[in-house]
């Protein structure tokens, strides 16, 4: 039984929000000059919306790119939030820490090991390098970077850390499951502990209030009982959130392992001018170099000057992406000249993500809902019933308009049609199987309209054989002949169709580049059939008596195709 | 017989001589009528936009027991007056107001389906911002000129700059017929419309590439023979492909007759109605276009070159001599009953080689 439905289910394609019902979210970016943003910040901006769709816990969210645009898809129903949500600024600032707990209240006492997380950016927490431990923080921040001013040993770039790593690491979460893309964030392992024991015994009990022992100076009291709230835990913990510049704020850490009381922003995200991931030449570890400009030069300067010398955690700067913290860094010295390194327990990944977040994510890229598309899951039946309905309905006027006109070769026509049919039907389900590839309404209708063009190829090659029969050659040679020409016109025509649905499919916006895929996709499997399908059978076909005799309903009687005036009818030479 | 039958017949046989090119002046005409009628069309009524274009949102849902007017006064009854409804397939509506902010969009949504008994979730909704149709509209167009550039040079490697140049403005010819059929009939333009524009392209070039296809095989050897003019040729070129194009034609046809059908009969209003009626519509500009503007227009490119010049001259000087040798050979037997052959060759002659006289040369 389970074995008929699992074969059921491979063979039937995955289908696009427009057939099965859900919500399509349309996002498109919007810049002070109109030009259209750079293709890393978009990469990244895709990143950091999937990561809070995903944040939100919606399973089978998916967020693309098509071309300057971002497509947030959701199955199933009325997804407002997820409207609201994907859509806000992505801003980076930096603001000094005022207050730092574990994510949350069972973990608050001891004072290493914060939490059983073992991401690599927070792992190697056990044995905080001597930097991070001048500071004696009490309660060891997780990210446990150390900030310095850039010294002399250039950290040496590695060749091209950020894009192949930052790739790779987006085809895993493409192709893997989201249990990958958590794990990436520490997410996961926090889920598990939320789900597996809800209710740790000793977090409930005010008396290891995680403020206990706090410098609570300057912070603005209603901020506290949300501080004390604020449960890092949990997958929702305000990813996404805009924060007010101007106002203090209680955020998360990116990985959920501990939660700040942050001050007003000091330092904007569009003052750093670059950050690059790279290996200090003398500790062999990786570090983040991060530069200013030159107004956020001087903030940055002012601001490490005053809370280096700060008790901990008040000598932090924390770095504010999209209401999450990402990184937290101790300030070691006033950081003049606006270039600044953080290090400790980096890996290559997390250093080469941190920069390309201080770097993109200091973009202010706006965006703004150009299209919501929410289709009910009755129209998402009408309308797959529909398109399949008319493909079904062309194909049956094809394949009978083929037979009266070709006779017997109409059966090479419709068998090549059916073939092509089926190799279409398995690129499909291969495609949705193995590339996420979703069948949608103009897919479906480029696949109907290319039945013509499949067709044509036929066409060409069948009129070419008429003609050489009509030149008096033998069935045999008239198919050879026939097909040394009739190549080069079916390779020239498809020529022209691939070329418009490749220009289509990448300047294409919303359907057209599904509608330019099918096409492009039919036209390379309409070469296939034609050279290894249907010139092979007509061949087969040459070397029958039915065929070859010319017989009235093979379609290829030459008598009938040349006569002009019975009077003078040739002799059919080799009939 | 009655005369289409025998008209089908010779198509089937190849045999047609339809003497497309020596009307260029008759296609000219009417292409350039249709073209000012066309862009008259555009300037005069304009394109009707749909809401993906200006923006707005849309509601559809199914109700069997809904009438207009009651669907009309749920959304009037959320405060909401700019409103079109319409019936979309069977039982299918579709409401489309201007553009609402987010929270009144769920209301109205809420309100329609408190009204025909159905869940939030069974109103489907379509929200677009202003800019999106000029977004999309945008990347067309750059997508236009950047197919028409590609297109070029493809066809000028492949064939030669003429027959690119020819090819390309017979596309051009057919988008403007194409858009001012949309004017003149008030269809919706919707990207759905957009993208069958798009598709044309492709139609309208395929046609053409594989009839000039046929016209440069016919012509690779033209000069040196002497026998007959380009025009000439091309015309037989072009007669000897007619069936195939109005097979193609047809065969591409029937697939998006069918979606039109479905589209409009099941689904009413949507993507499948408004992509296949745009191909529709440009299929049949399409062909004609291949056959009565690339071809003429290539020809008289062609016919300028100087040794398509020089040939004509040859052409006509051994037709004159010709035909005064056959003069005096009939003057000769005046009684002496013809060949079938010989009086075929004669009006073959007459009415400029056909397809079929080209081939029995070739042979």
């Amino acid at each position: 039984m389970t074995g008929v439905t699992a074969l059921q289910q491979a063979f039937i394609p995955q289908y696009g929000l427009d057939l099965a019902g859900g919500t399509t979210v349309t996002l498109s970016p919007i810049t002070p000059n109109g030009t259209s943003p750079s293709q890393e910040s978009l990469d990244l901006a895709v990143n950091i919306i999937r990561d809070r769709v995903n944040g939100t816990g919606i399973s089978d969210a998916e967020t693309v790119r098509a071309g300057d645009n971002i497509v947030v898809s959701v199955p199933g129903k009325g997804q407002e939030e997820v409207i609201q949500l994907v859509g806000t600024t992505a801003e980076l600032r930096f603001r000094q820490v005022l207050a730092v707990a574990p994510a949350k209240m069972d973990a608050a006492v001891p004072t290493d090991a914060p939490t059983p997380s073992s991401t690599p950016a927070a792992s190697s927490s056990p044995s905080p390098e001597p930097r991070a431990s001048t500071s004696a923080n009490p309660t060891v921040s997780p990210a446990s970077h150390s900030l310095s001013r850039k010294g002399d040993p250039e950290p040496s770039a590695t060749p091209s850390p950020g894009a192949t790593d930052r790739d790779k690491r987006e085809d895993g979460r493409k192709q893997k499951s989201q249990r990958q893309d958590t794990d990436d964030d520490g997410e996961g392992e926090n889920d598990g502990k939320a789900t597996a024991s809800p209710t740790p015994t000793p977090s409930s009990d005010p008396a290891t209030d995680p403020l206990a022992g706090a410098d609570l100076t300057g912070i603005e009291p209603s901020l506290l009982d949300e501080f004390r709230e604020l449960d890092c835990t949990k997958s929702d913990r305000g990813q996404g959130v805009q924060d007010d510049p101007d106002k203090q704020l209680v955020a998360c850490s990116q990985d959920g392992t501990a939660r700040y009381i942050l001050d007003k922003a000091v330092v904007k995200g569009t003052e750093v001018a670059g950050a690059t991931a790279g290996v200090d030449q003398t500790t062999g570890e990786w570090v983040v170099s991060v530069d200013f400009k030159s107004e956020g030069a001087t903030q940055f300067s002012r601001i490490t000057g005053q809370i280096t010398s700060l008790p901990a955690p008040r000598n932090q700067l924390a770095m504010v992406l999209d209401g999450v913290v990402i990184s937290a860094p101790t300030i070691q010295e006033a950081i003049p000249g606006g270039k600044a390194r953080i290090s400790g327990s980096f890996t290559q990944e997390s250093a080469t993500r941190l920069a390309d977040q201080l770097k993109y994510g200091a973009l202010p890229l706006k965006f703004e809902r150009s299209s919501v598309e929410e289709v009910s899951s009755t129209l998402g039946a009408d309308q797959l019933r529909g398109g399949l309905l008319a493909g079904g309905l062309g194909l049956i006027v094809v394949v009978i308009y083929s037979m009266l006109y070709y006779r017997g070769l109409g059966v090479v026509s419709v068998s090549s049609l059916a073939v092509a049919t089926i190799v279409t039907y398995l690129s499909v389900v291969l495609l949705s199987e193995n590339a996420g590839f979703r069948l949608s309404l103009p897919h479906i209708v480029g696949l109907i309209v290319s039945i013509g063009i499949t067709a044509d190829s036929f066409i060409v090659y069948f009129e070419r054989i008429r003609d050489e029969l009509r030149a008096g050659r033998t069935l045999r040679l008239a198919v050879e002949l026939a097909w040394r020409r009739a190549k080069r016109t079916i390779l020239v025509a498809d020529a022209v169709t691939f070329i418009a649905a490749v220009v289509l499919y990448f300047l294409a916006v919303g359907g057209v580049a599904g509608f330019a895929f099918a096409m492009g996709l039919t036209t390379l499997i309409d070469i296939a059939v034609v050279f290894l399908f249907t010139k092979p059978m007509v061949t087969l076909l040459a070397r029958l008596r039915f065929f070859a005799k010319g017989h009235p309903l093979s379609g290829l009687d030459a008598g009938r195709l040349r006569r002009t005036d019975p009077a003078v009818r040739p002799t059919p030479q080799e009939a | 017989m009655s005369g289409a039958t025998n008209l089908l017949g010779r198509l089937y046989r190849g045999e047609s001589n339809v003497d497309f090119v020596g009307r260029q002046k008759l296609w000219y005409g009417l292409s350039i009528t249709l073209l000012v009628l066309s862009f008259a069309g555009l300037f005069v009524r304009g394109l009707n936009f749909g809401v993906e274009f200006t923006g707005g949102s849309v509601f559809s849902f199914k109700s069997a027991s809904a009438s207009i007017e009651q669907v009309r006064d749920a959304v009037h009854d959320t405060g909401h007056e700019q409103v079109i409804v319409q019936q979309a397939g069977e039982d299918g509506w579709r409401v489309t107001t201007e553009t609402m902010p987010e929270g009144e969009i769920t209301r109205v949504q809420r309100a329609l389906a408190e009204r025909f008994g159905l869940t939030q979730n069974d109103v489907s909704i379509q929200v677009i911002g202003a800019s999106w149709g000029g977004q999309v509209s945008e990347k067309a167009v750059i997508g236009l000129i950047v197919f028409m550039v590609a297109i070029i040079a493809y066809l000028s490697v492949a064939f030669e700059w003429r027959m690119a140049l020819a090819a390309v403005v017979a596309l051009v010819h057919d988008l403007v017929i194409t858009a001012g059929v949309y004017a003149w009939t008030g269809f919706e333009v919707t990207p759905a419309t957009l993208l069958g524009f798009l598709t044309i392209l492709g139609y309208s070039l395929y046609d053409a590439v594989v009839v000039f296809d046929m016209i440069k095989e016919v012509t690779a050897r033209l000069p040196a023979t002497g026998k007959m003019t380009y025009t000439e040729a091309a015309n037989g070129a072009l007669n000897a492909t007619l069936i195939r194009s109005l097979n193609t034609t047809l065969v591409a046809i029937l697939p998006v007759a069918s979606i039109l059908f479905i589209g409009t009969t099941l689904l009413g209003a949507g993507t499948l109605k408004d992509l296949s009626l745009a191909l529709f519509v440009g299929m049949i500009v399409g062909t004609y276009s291949s056959l009565c503007v690339a071809t003429p227009l290539l020809v008289t490119l062609k016919e300028r070159e100087p040794q398509y010049v020089a040939l004509a001259k040859r052409v006509a000087q051994r037709r004159q001599a010709q035909a005064k040798a056959e003069a005096a050979a009939k003057a000769g037997k005046a009684s002496g009953g013809t060949g079938g052959g010989t009086a075929r060759q004669t009006v073959g002659a007459g009415r400029g080689p056909s397809a079929t006289a080209s081939k029995r040369r070739k042979r």
